[in-house]
């Protein structure tokens, strides 16, 4: 038990809040917002010479050798700076799927380019029909097509896929129980995309597959047997959002007590008040609560250890966080903290966002329930 | 960042499991909700001193082990989760020797230590009086001195685990004139003196729960005050500290816990999605509640007193531990009204005792109000109401 941070990682931590502080400002994020890409190609670029994309794999393949926590510190300055682009979805659900399941052949072949910054990657997951990740009623299809496999049908809610170079595609191979992942080109014209306006204005896209080719030696990992690599995608996927809401959460923690110090109304600060004393108490409460749950399960993912139950804690516990933390800073902000000038609203759109993906609160009560042999 | 235990703590906790297992085969006692507070029985406080468990984390030269606060919260984590008896030694251990330790005298040290930690020697708090809750600096008993003496009179109220205590741990005012928090001191006052006596308090359970204790002209040794004298206020926000650190805080009716979820597994309530919902969400609850307490363990450990981060915890579990009697309350239907004893009692009656106890434990050792002063306060900065 230990609840610091090593030198080494307070180092990181710093390096990334004052070079994001420099580079993403709120400015720079709404017109991310209203671009097509939704990200600056010039700061990917620059976030790769400082080794970010590289940071959680090995030194063999250009990586930095670190670990999952120290990617997940790096991710909670994201959230705090609501950094735009397939930051998550390249390494996290894209690399690191690779390096896990991946053959010595794919991770030589896609991991340097990926590390250097190169090229982009995503996960084409759920589909449209079905909200609750069940991978299983999956109806996206790799059909045997002489040597390799042509994929048919459309997913729904991909991150970044508008961008991405490649995708990790996960369809159905046999009827009923084969799920494949199969890492597919992204550029092929038999794929088309189109991005949906969403409420965090991120980047959530419908890709419709019509018979895009995919080779034998693009399958990830066995084939047929998909659904356990998934859920470990899965899971650092919603542990990854876990870090970008702690960061955010943090951050609008920050900025509402600063408001309440200095906002006055009948002659006093309004952070004098009791109410709001105690409004902000119970956001630091949650803000705490929310980072201990989400770097207890980056740690044991980092380890390499079982943690089903942790994940989902972590996921369930960080978005009601999220709901509580939100609803009060908005109180305390007071009316101009639901305008479109203030900041406010960026964390507020991007948390929302956050909490849905890989599995709301409903679902991850759920996992724990099973965990719980309920 | 480390959510792991070191093998000797594993070690350890196996160790407290196994002992813990073999005294209720042995038929001692029955794990029982509230029994870190309530359950009092002097033999089983004696062989957990036996086992060097009582003041753990005390300098050896006093008896203690000097182990790690780590260590003593896996040791009390468990006792909480067995629902084990010890109510005779718990303030001793946790607060008072601690309080001895920071602030008293060579003398009171060797006097009192080696005695807690034998088990020898229990202790209630004096805090509270009648007119004296949140604010707590408005205390009236007061104590006189008188030559080598002072002389103690006054009430104190809400003192937990009273019948059973030899002393009492006293907080009086020593200087009528000075500004309020400036003219309180620290007393240990033994139980038998002449002049102290007590009445007890049922509470909403029906279970004794507390005493009036009242001081008649009772007359104390100066070498009894516990620290400076009238710098009293200030070591109890530090006793206070760790009052409230601990993990008693979260497993205060942890059977209740383990009892409704095994209930709802066995008789296939489980397969109702509300019930799965619900026991669900406490699961989540609860292992957030138990990071927010090892994080004021951690805390201690770094050496420092664990100021705001206790208040967090405490005002966080002791919401949790409410809703859990609730949620049990609403598994169990109208089952769950049913008092120990009775027909058709579901879990021993431990929903409906729980269900009403919780109520009191967002109120002692600071209320849920007073911990989230605390918070904006001293780790947020907010200016003072």
């Amino acid at each position: 038990m230990k609840f610091t941070l090593t030198e080494e990682q307070e180092m990181l931590r710093k390096t990334a809040r004052d070079f994001l502080a420099e580079k993403c400002s709120k400015k720079l994020v709404k017109q991310m917002e209203e671009s097509e890409a939704g990200y600056s190609r010039e700061l990917w670029q620059e976030m790769a010479e400082l080794g970010w994309m590289g940071l959680a794999f090995p030194g063999t393949y250009g990586g930095g050798d670190m670990s999952f926590l120290d990617l997940a510190l790096l991710l909670e300055e994201m959230g705090r700076a609501c950094l735009p682009g397939p930051f998550l979805s390249t390494v996290v659900l894209g690399g690191l799927s690779i390096l896990d399941i991946g053959s010595e052949e794919q991770k030589q072949e896609y991991l340097p380019k990926l590390i250097r910054g190169e090229k982009i990657f995503t996960l084409a997951l759920t589909e449209p029909g079905y909200h609750n990740y069940d991978i299983s009623s999956a109806a996206v299809e790799a059909i045997r097509d002489d040597a390799s496999y042509v994929i048919s049908g459309t997913k729904l809610f991909v991150p970044d896929a508008h961008v991405a170079d490649y995708l990790l595609c996960v369809a159905r191979t046999k009827p009923k129980t084969g799920i494949t992942i199969f890492l597919t080109d992204a550029r092929s014209p038999r794929i088309k995309y189109t991005v949906l306006k969403t409420l965090a204005g991120d980047k959530l896209c419908e890709v419709v597959f019509d018979r895009a080719p995919a080779s034998k030696t693009g399958i990830l990992g066995r084939p047929n047997q998909g659904p356990s690599a998934v859920q470990k995608m899965m899971q650092r996927g919603a542990v990854g959002k876990c870090c970008e809401m702690v960061g955010a959460t943090q951050r609008v923690l920050e900025m509402t007590v600063d408001y309440a110090k200095e906002r006055k109304q009948f002659d006093r600060p309004i952070g004098s008040f009791q109410v709001i004393q105690h409004y902000c108490a119970d956001m630091s409460t949650d803000v705490d609560s929310a980072r201990f749950s989400t770097y207890q399960a980056a740690w044991m993912l980092s380890e390499g250890l079982p943690c089903t139950k942790e994940v989902a804690v972590a996921k369930a516990w960080v978005g009601q966080a999220c709901q509580r933390i939100f609803a009060l800073a908005h109180q305390i902000h007071g009316a101009i903290g639901v305008t479109i000038e203030h900041d406010l609203h960026y964390y507020t759109r991007r948390a929302k966002a956050a909490e849905l993906a890989f599995g709301d609160t409903d679902f991850h009560r759920e996992v724990v329930a099973r965990e719980m042999g309920l | 960042m480390d959510f792991g235990f070191t093998e000797e703590q594993n070690r350890f906790r196996q160790e407290v499991r196994a002992f813990l297992e073999g005294e209720m085969k042995n038929g001692y006692w029955k794990p029982a909700c509230d029994a870190w507070v309530q359950g009092f029985d002097p033999e089983f406080s004696k062989r957990v001193a036996q086992r060097g468990w009582i003041g753990l984390t005390w300098p050896k030269e006093y008896g203690g082990q000097g182990r790690s606060h780590l260590d003593r919260l896996i040791l009390t984590e468990e006792m909480l989760r067995y629902g084990a008896p010890a109510a005779c030694h718990w303030f001793g251990d946790r607060q008072v020797g601690g309080a001895i330790l920071s602030f008293g005298s060579e003398e009171l040290k060797r006097e009192f230590l080696p005695r807690i930690v034998k088990g020898e020697a229990y202790f209630g708090l004096g805090m509270s009086e009648p007119g004296t809750g949140s604010d707590l600096a408005s205390l009236q008993t007061r104590a006189a001195e008188d030559g080598d003496y002072y002389v103690i009179n006054g009430q104190k109220t809400w003192t937990s685990c009273a019948s059973f205590a030899e002393y009492f741990d006293v907080y009086v005012r020593t200087d009528p004139e000075a500004p309020r928090h400036r003219g309180i001191s620290e007393f240990i006052v033994d139980a038998k003196a002449p002049g102290v006596s007590r009445i007890s308090m049922i509470d909403i359970t029906g279970t004794e729960a507390w005493n009036d204790v009242f001081f008649d002209n009772v007359r104390v040794h100066k070498r009894y005050l516990v620290g400076e004298k009238n710098r009293g206020f200030y070591q109890v926000l530090h006793q206070l500290d760790y009052e409230r650190s601990g993990m008693e805080r979260l497993m205060g009716n942890y059977p209740l816990f383990e009892a409704i979820v095994e209930f709802a597994r066995e008789n296939k309530l489980s397969r109702d999605p509300i019930i799965r919902n619900k026991l669900a969400q406490i699961q989540i609850e609860f292992e957030v509640g138990r990071l927010l307490i090892y994080r004021v363990a951690w805390v201690m450990e770094e050496g420092r007193a664990p100021n705001w981060e206790s208040s967090m915890s405490k005002a966080y579990c002791t919401e949790f531990e409410k809703r859990l009697a609730g949620v049990a309350m609403e598994v169990l239907g109208p089952y769950g009204q049913l008092m120990s004893g009775s027909k058709f009692a579901p879990l021993r009656g431990m929903a409906s005792h729980s269900y009403l106890g919780s109520k009191g434990y967002s109120l002692q050792a600071g209320t849920t109000e007073i911990l989230k002063n605390i918070l904006a306060t001293r780790r947020l900065g907010l200016p003072a109401s």
